[in-house]
């Protein structure tokens, strides 16, 4: 019989106030983009499309905003924490 | 098809976004971790220099004044040289710190053109204001690249240059063709619009 269940559970990684920092930069952007999409709506023409011309539908700052915060978050960030957890693990 | 001057200012402003988040973690994680995937060495540069080329066409198209044609091409080849001398410090073709004078000579060549190429006060319109106060806020944030040259390992020169970008992205995004600024609008600036 083997009482030593408890061993098999993972230790809960610790994340340094670099990672937390690098992980909320994306979020923290898109979140300022929604915000700006929310006080100024009329930015959003893609909610009254008729009679916009091509760049009014493509270039919406809101949006954008968002897609740069989600960028980051999706693209860079994740490879980034896991560098920064292999270099504070050398570390020690 | 040629997109309006204010939404030229809202993709620049996307892309010095970027940069500047970017230039945030680099500053947060050091140097040594950013760069340890080569990819993530070159984005910044590669995306300075790629904003340096595409300012090229905004100077082609955008000719409404000889002084915004010879700005906008001014900014071209400074972001551009700047965005080679970063690439070339990344790759290992050029090693000395000091070359990175070249980033903070671009700062100061793109806070004189935009002074110089605004000629309406501060208060004509929006657009009049922006343009002032991004001229001042590259001309003052010149000292950070300035003492990253000096002292490459510097956090506060390495935060200030990296949130330089971001606030110049909050100010291009701001950027309208003709609206108020704190309630002021000169008749000769031409009806508002929204």
């Amino acid at each position: 019989m083997n009482a030593e269940l408890v061993s098999e559970l993972e230790v809960p990684k610790q994340r340094t106030a670099r990672a937390r920092l690098v992980s909320v930069l994306g979020p923290l952007t898109a979140l300022a983009g929604a915000i700006w999409a929310i006080a100024q709506p009329y930015r959003l023409t893609i909610l009254h499309p008729h009679g916009q011309g091509f760049w009014w539908l493509f270039a919406e700052p809101p949006v954008l905003v968002i897609a740069v915060g989600l960028f980051f978050y999706f693209a860079v960030a994740p490879g980034l924490l896991e560098d920064l957890e292999e270099a504070h693990a050398a570390s020690r | 098809m040629q997109p309006p001057a204010e939404h030229v200012h809202w993709l620049f402003a996307t892309g010095f976004l970027l940069l500047g988040l970017c230039l945030v973690a680099e500053a947060v994680v050091g140097t040594e971790v950013w760069r340890r995937r080569a990819w993530r060495a070159y984005l910044w540069p590669g995306l300075a220099f790629g904003l340096g080329v595409l300012m090229w066409p905004v100077m082609t198209f955008f000719t409404n004044s000889t002084l915004h044609m010879l700005a906008h091409g001014a900014w071209a080849e400074v972001l551009m040289g700047a965005g080679a001398v970063e690439l070339a410090l990344v790759r290992g073709k050029l090693q000395s710190p000091a070359w990175r004078l070249m980033m903070a000579a671009a700062f100061a060549v793109s806070g004189l053109a935009f002074l110089v190429h605004e000629q309406n006060t501060w208060f004509f319109q929006r657009s009049s204001f922006l343009h002032h106060l991004l001229g001042w806020t590259l001309l003052v944030a010149a000292v950070f690249p300035l003492v990253r040259s000096v002292r490459p390992r510097s956090h506060v020169a390495a935060a200030g240059f990296a949130l330089t970008f971001v606030v110049i992205a909050v100010f291009l995004y701001c950027d309208r063709d003709v609206a108020p600024v704190f309630g002021h609008l000169s008749p000769l600036a031409g009806p508002p619009h929204r």
